[in-house]
């Protein structure tokens, strides 16, 4: 029995070996690339990304092998169920005192997070700008990718996925869908039972939430600044009157909500919905695409416009592969990986990249995608409006769990 | 009986082994409640005063958690669908076997028994959903032709706040692991010819076994409820699935809050932690007490002659029918998942897609969505734990011939499964951490170990000690030590039984929801993890391809546990028969 013993130990330290991660070699400089390269030759990128969404898993995946292929760095997505668990995670090991070698290598991050991990000085940089292929990143045209929910980047995340919010509807059942905040509470009477919204604190839930507040609002600017405790029951009264008048018309007379955008998607695909949003205008007709949604789904914006932003990837301050993860964050910017993502078929986000700053040939890849039969062009697409102070998301959030998330 | 045996250390051995196993047991599950008692009151572990946070004691915690004007809600809930599906799982579980034992039906039943307690709660929990959602299966069997409905109803059916979806899900899942522990304990040969004996006084069978075998039965299956009853009260993945989330029950709402990257509410779902668990122990109290003023009245029922003779049809048409619920229930919604795994566009109405599509196991076999690597872990995982569990479990068995009904020995190893995981897990993690321990597959296996134990002991016990011990007495008369009476002799007799209880702990490890993530670093994928991740996700076709996945895997644990003995023994006719349980 002892010898059996021994087996299991002998077996359980081989496995044991092949988990544990060594200590972190020395910081990478990411102004000197050749040498970041040699570093990250060999490393295995752990790269925490919300795992809800087989196609954005199955493209990390390719990324892994673009990369393993051009650079020997292999990436492991670790499939998040909420990018907080990351942030929690790089905590716990501040607290316990694991300054290197940490569990993350790199983040899928914007907003709320990606403002609490600056302030508290978990991240790894400045490096962003120093990426050889920052320069195609369309920094002009595309201000949200230097400003993440109006918090400066300050070259400590890198972007790479440009969203904004569009509403879907299924043209067969309901050919002129609700452009408009009011337009939407006066169908929802009209039909109760048939719109939404994922149970904020979600992601989509919430931005549903600060798009119908940059409408009620009145003067949206203040939206810019961090929440005025002294202003700001004032300032969302008409938010809460909104969704008071809203709220006994959303589908299970909002006694129930979907957990999340797939949620919230699979209910528009089984009909139980007849109106949906998401925060990516290819997501429609990828959907086509994949069979999940019938074809007569289209996407729509609302007048004035809709809320847009970015997806950034950063780098934790302990992070075991540094270098991995800046060849990473760099290849996401690749011209080819940012077309691969644009292809509808694919994930059908849009591009964080510069047409103008692209050599013709990988400018013919962007230019050859087919859209999808779902997807609005560019010029179609709207105003992209602001993002928040993280703040605001973070209050109403919370004000609106109080409010309408405990059954009362 | 070991100095019997003629072994000079027996005494000394037996006494190391029952340290380490219960060393085994109590030392994470008092490092994981010290884990949540210390940020409860204010201290994280390890935190450097430079993390800004306050290291000294407080009671802040607790008020925050006081203040949530969620919690009585909350906690209600967790303790309505705890008490009331423990209850009903209880009463149907006494109720079949009183009614139906040794029909044919009872025969079906019992070979039902064990996929039905391999199924992992996450899967359950999909399958029902998939089955009762307004848009689901069976509203589309029945769509338009019967009810009607052109579009999925505007119903209230999953998620509902009362609870009664997830009920659902806890019944059908803590019937079939009370009906065991209660045919466990029928073992006994005190009880038989009860039933006659009470028949031949003119009492009908279910009443007759009311009246004269459940009174013997209930201290037997005693600790068994509490388990069951304190694993409803706290379950995490089913709650998730099923359950209301304004609020959700107590137990999910300590998950969120544990994962907060904010310090403070990280504190607030230990201290809500905490408080769950004085909510656990409080409804075990009750649950005692209540047993007791039942047990109190029903014995003037007992003695009173009442012979009940016209319940005595309806209990057993009414068992039959539930039986054959949970029949059609599992096999329709095993069918909801499998076809939507092969589903192209399927929408509400139609009773089958409209187009089909072999998308998700193509991308499957091609490696994609991670299921064959997830397929792999899980296994490796399982494997691992089960292995030391069983030796574990044998040493165990081994040191301690006797492991009586109600002995505080009992409570020891029933501890890991009465104790919330959802109470001692996150607080294992952070010690892990502290201690300096890398999340990954070794912590996993090593804290599922902490589950699987307890179950490999409990489905063993029973065959182990109903081996007669004048075989052993027989052989070392002929001369044989007690090392080759264990090996060729004893282990050979009960290797049916301990590969039924291997499959058991290998269907335990598999299902293991909370202990795989957070001791995994969220890097370790297993099945289990994936679907109760992917479930949030809303992927149909994915899900039933994982949630079919993490059927099947423990299935075939039970059918190797099935057919192996008969493979070995192939000429041994008489040792190749399994044993569920004893």
């Amino acid at each position: 029995m002892f010898t059996k013993l021994g087996q299991i130990i002998a077996v359980a330290l081989a496995i044991n070996v092949g988990v544990q991660i060594p200590v972190a070699a020395q910081t990478p400089e990411p102004t000197n690339w050749p040498a970041v390269l040699d570093q990250a030759r060999g490393q295995t990128v752990y790269w925490h990304a919300w795992g809800g969404d087989p196609r954005i898993n199955d493209f990390i995946e390719w990324l892994g092998e673009t990369a393993e292929a051009r650079h020997g760095v292999r990436v492991q997505q670790v499939k998040l169920a909420s990018t907080s668990d990351a942030v929690t995670r790089v905590l716990s090991e501040r607290a316990a005192g694991q300054d290197s070698g940490g569990a993350v290598d790199l983040i899928w991050i914007n907003g709320g997070n990606f403002a609490a991990m600056k302030s508290a000085d978990l991240l790894f940089g400045p490096f962003a700008e120093a990426l050889p292929n920052w320069r195609y990143v369309d920094v002009v045209g595309k201000p949200a990718v230097a400003n993440d929910f109006t918090v400066p980047t300050d070259g400590l995340e890198s972007p790479w996925a440009m969203a904004q919010l569009v509403f879907e509807h299924d043209s067969a059942r309901l050919p002129n869908p609700p452009r408009s905040a009011a337009a939407l509470l006066e169908w929802a009477r009209a039909n109760p039972g048939r719109f939404t919204f994922p149970q904020p604190p979600d992601y989509l839930g919430t931005t549903f939430l600060k798009q119908i507040l940059i409408g009620v609002i009145g003067d949206a600017r203040v939206l810019q600044a961090p929440v005025d405790p002294a202003q700001y029951t004032a300032q969302v009264a008409p938010l809460w009157r909104y969704l008071d008048d809203l709220t006994p018309h959303l589908w299970r007379s909002g006694r129930a909500f979907p957990a999340n955008e797939p949620a919230l998607a699979q209910l528009l695909a089984d009909g139980e919905i007849a109106l949906s949003f998401a925060f990516n205008p290819g997501r429609a007709s990828a959907a086509i695409a994949d069979g999940q949604l019938p074809d007569t789904v289209r996407s729509f914006v609302w007048q004035g416009g809709t809320i847009g932003n970015a997806s950034f990837v950063a780098i934790p301050y302990n992070a075991a592969h540094q270098a991995g993860a800046l060849v990473v964050a760099n290849l996401l910017l690749d011209p080819e990986v940012q077309a691969r993502a644009a292809d509808p078929n694919v994930l059908g986000f849009q591009t964080v990249l510069n047409m103008d700053a692209l050599d013709p040939v990988a400018r013919a890849r962007f230019d050859r995608l087919d859209l999808g039969i779902a997807t609005l062009a560019p010029a179609d697409l709207g105003p992209s409006l602001l993002e928040p102070h993280p703040s605001w998301m973070e209050q109403i959030a919370k004000d609106w769990s109080l409010r309408y998330g405990i059954a009362q | 009986m070991n100095h019997a045996l003629g072994w000079p250390h027996a005494a000394a051995w037996a006494k190391t082994v029952r340290l380490f196993c219960v060393m085994v047991l109590v030392v994470p599950i008092a490092l994981g409640l010290w884990g949540m008692i210390l940020p409860a009151f204010g201290v994280v572990p390890g935190l450097r005063a430079a993390g800004g946070a306050s290291v000294a004691l407080t009671l802040a915690p607790w008020r925050a958690v006081w203040q949530w004007p969620g919690l009585w809600e909350a906690l209600w809930l967790a303790f309505l669908s705890g008490v009331g599906s423990t209850l009903i799982a209880f009463a149907l579980s006494q109720a079949i076997v009183a009614a139906l034992q040794g029909g044919r039906v009872f025969g079906l039943v019992m070979r039902l028994l064990a996929p039905m307690l391999a199924l992992p709660h996450a899967a359950a929990a999909l399958g029902l959903a998939f089955l009762i959602a307004p848009s689901g299966f069976l509203a589309r069997l029945l769509s338009p032709w019967a009810t009607g409905w052109q579009d999925p109803p505007d119903l209230l059916v999953l998620q509902d706040p009362w609870g009664l979806a997830l009920m659902a899900g806890l019944v059908a899942k803590e019937l079939p692991f009370l009906l065991l522990v209660t045919l466990a304990a029928l073992g006994q040969p005190a009880l038989r010819g009860r039933v006659l004996l009470a028949q031949s006084l003119g009492y009908g069978r279910t009443v007759g076994w009311f009246k004269t075998v459940f009174p013997a039965i209930y201290p037997q299956i005693r600790l068994p409820i509490y388990a069951v009853l304190a694993y409803a009260m706290t379950s995490v993945e089913m709650a998730a699935i099923l359950g209301p989330t304004r609020p959700a029950p107590l137990a999910v709402q300590v998950v969120i809050w544990m994962g907060q990257p904010d310090l403070a509410l990280r504190m607030q779902g230990a201290a809500a932690a905490l408080f769950l668990l004085g909510a656990v122990l409080g409804a075990l109290i009750l649950w005692h007490f209540g047993a007791r003023m039942v047990a109190h009245w029903a014995r003037a029922w007992n003695f009173s002659g009442v012979r009940g003779l016209w319940a005595e049809g309806w209990l057993r048409g009414g068992m039959l029918a539930v039986v054959a619920l949970g029949v059609v229930g599992m096999v329709v919604g095993l069918l909801g998942l499998t076809i939507w795994s092969f589903a192209g566009i399927w929408r509400f109405p139609d009773a089958l897609p409209q187009t089909w599509s072999l998308g998700v196991w193509r991308d499957v076999w091609r490696g994609g969505g991670g299921l064959l690597s997830a397929l792999g872990t899980t296994i490796l995982i399982a494997l691992g734990a089960t292995l030391v569990g069983a030796i574990l479990a044998l040493a165990w068995l081994g040191a301690r011939p006797k492991v009586a009904g109600t002995s505080p020995v009992l409570w020891l190893i029933y501890l890991p499964l009465i104790m919330p995981q959802v109470v001692f897990v996150p607080g294992l993690q952070t010690a892990a951490l502290a201690l300096g321990m890398q999340g990954g597959v070794v912590l996993v296996m090593a804290t599922h170990v902490i589950f699987v134990f307890p179950y490999v002991v409990l489905s063993l016990c029973g065959p182990w000690q109903s081996w007669d011990p004048r075989l052993a007495l027989q052989a070392a008369a002929l001369g044989a030590g007690r090392v080759r009476i264990f090996w060729s002799l004893r282990l050979p007799m009960l290797l049916a039984a301990l590969l039924t209880a291997a499959a058991v702990g290998f269907a335990v490890s598999v299902g293991q929801y909370l202990p795989t993530l957070l001791m995994g670093a969220g890097r370790v994928e297993t099945l289990t993890t994936e679907a109760v991740a992917l479930a949030a996700g809303g992927n149909r076709r994915l899900i039933g391809a994982y949630a079919l996945a993490q059927i099947i895997v423990p299935v075939i644990g039970f059918a190797a546990a099935v057919i192996l003995p008969g493979v070995i023994f192939a000429n041994r006719r008489g040792m190749s028969r399994v044993a569920i349980g004893g």
